[in-house]
């Protein structure tokens, strides 16, 4: 692909290696910001309200105010990113404005645009985007994003989605790289995905740039499962403020993501924990609720 | 020493470790990532790889690593850093302050060049040969002051970028990013002299 001769495209993705084998916190203000940063976040994630508070109280989710934004990137020293609505442009060139470190393009928000989402090669700041399997994630990438995470499904505190949407990335990409020349056309076309990318992930057998996961996830085992089915790195939601001990979980979540494949430091990390953030059976969700669906 | 002979362990906390170790794999090198610190048994040198430093330091400090590390400096042991890893090794870190190794006698600012906006690619001069560098700055930091035993293998917009003194080294910039593996080879001759 030509993108990888292409600088500014280099270092966006480039900062997404940064943030390999981490985990990525939200947060709704500086003191929670500062929280994160102590107990080993590698990101922090700023908005108006976590997922599961959202989901809660209904209306109209946006762009977090600058101000918080900014009280954030001054306490920190890690990278600060924020959410826009999907399509939200203007949010997207006031967050490039204000210099955070990464714009997540996200189904959380309400969606400003229900048609067409960012075009994200045309902004300098990288972005990151959801995706419930490959032609979604496949799409975003031709968009112009540097990173990709699972939606799974954001403030429920509960991993099925996510194992789900990562199980259908990764599965999809092993099937790509079966299948003949002849036969990359008619998949790009079945997955409306760009046929330039169908066939570099045919060849390469991973997306061109890191696969993280997000949606879901509130253990120190739940991290540690989705790194195993292939995630990069973790975004942990409202499953560390909501929790009754949030210090004490984001160190347990951290320590699970470096060690995800010891058990017996996942172990370590999972004891005396408090009470988990309360989780939603997914199923028992209307469909009209579902914060997965928007954006495609 | 022969570099098919090696063994180079990577600290793998978070971070770019596995660009190193693909870097490694194109030079036909041996690696093993470290975790903890009986990781450090039976490896010749060890990369620090790119990352969020403050991290690192929370969760090295957690598993006995900072010591570890420290001890095997004093063993003899060589290092190469690249921009967290780099930090890590500092004498002493700016912006804000935070713990490092002191391996390095140098004074480094976190995140110097700005945040990802002024994150680029640039050519640069070195020492290592003739040909410029190709170098990846990622919310790099920068070199503020060097001590008198370190010598400058490169230099950017009038910084240090590569440093070296004795058999530690530390980059500001990334080439594991890069195809190029020309400053992975200069570490691993000083490891085999």
């Amino acid at each position: 692909m030509d993108l990888m001769n292409n600088n500014l495209w280099r270092v966006k993705v480039g900062l997404a290696e940064m943030l390999k084998g981490g985990v990525i916190m939200d947060v709704t203000n500086a003191e929670q910001a500062k929280i994160a940063e102590d107990a080993g976040a590698c990101s922090v994630m700023a908005l108006e309200r976590v997922p599961s508070d959202i989901r809660k109280d209904g209306g109209v989710a946006r762009m977090a105010a600058p101000r918080i934004i900014r009280e954030i990137m001054d306490t920190v020293s890690i990278p600060v990113m924020a959410k826009v609505r999907i399509g939200h442009f203007a949010e997207a060139q006031v967050l490039e404005a204000l210099e955070v470190d990464y714009i997540d393009e996200s189904e959380v928000l309400t969606p400003a645009d229900e048609e067409h989402h960012v075009w994200k090669h045309g902004f300098k700041v990288p972005f990151v985007c959801g995706a419930r399997n490959l032609g979604e994630a496949l799409r975003r990438i031709g968009e112009g994003a540097a990173m990709v995470r699972t939606k799974g499904e954001a403030g429920s505190g509960n991993i099925v989605e996510a194992v789900r949407h990562m199980r259908a990335i990764v599965g999809h990409m092993k099937k790509l790289t079966t299948l003949g020349e002849e036969e990359l056309m008619h998949e790009a076309k079945e997955l409306g995905a760009p046929f330039e990318l169908v066939a570099w992930v045919a060849k390469n057998g991973k997306l061109p740039v890191p696969n993280f996961s997000a949606g879901g996830i509130a253990t120190p085992a739940d991290a540690a499962l989705v790194m195993q089915l292939g995630a990069e790195s973790v975004f942990v939601g409202s499953g560390i403020f909501k929790s009754s001990d949030p210090a004490q979980r984001a160190r347990a979540i951290v320590k699970a993501t470096t060690h995800f494949t010891d058990a017996k430091a996942v172990l370590e990390a999972s004891e005396e924990l408090g009470e988990a953030m309360p989780g939603l059976d997914v199923r028992q969700v209307d469909e009209k609720d579902l914060l997965q669906t928007r954006g495609w | 020493m022969g570099f098919r002979r090696m063994n180079i362990g990577i600290l793998a906390i978070q971070g770019d470790y596995d660009a190193h170790a693909q870097a490694l794999n194109r030079l036909g090198v041996a690696h093993s990532f470290v975790r903890r610190p009986e990781d450090l048994a039976n490896i010749d040198g060890i990369i620090l790889p790119g990352g969020e430093s403050s991290t690192h330091l929370k969760v090295m400090s957690e598993e006995g690593l900072f010591d570890a590390l420290k001890g095997f400096a004093a063993n003899g042991g060589a290092f190469f850093g690249t921009c967290a890893g780099a930090i890590l090794l500092a004498r002493e870190v700016h912006g804000p302050a935070q713990a490092s190794l002191g391996l390095l006698d140098v004074t480094i600012l976190r995140n110097g060049y700005g945040r990802q906006l002024a994150s680029d690619v640039h050519m640069g001069k070195t020492k290592l040969r003739k040909e410029p560098l190709e170098m990846v700055f990622i919310r790099a930091p920068i070199i503020e002051s060097v001590g008198q035993g370190i010598e400058v293998l490169a230099e950017d917009a009038g910084h240090p970028v590569l440093v070296r003194e004795g058999r530690v080294m530390a980059a500001t910039f990334h080439p594991e990013l890069t195809e190029d593996t020309t400053v992975h080879e200069y570490f691993l001759k000083q490891i085999a002299q």
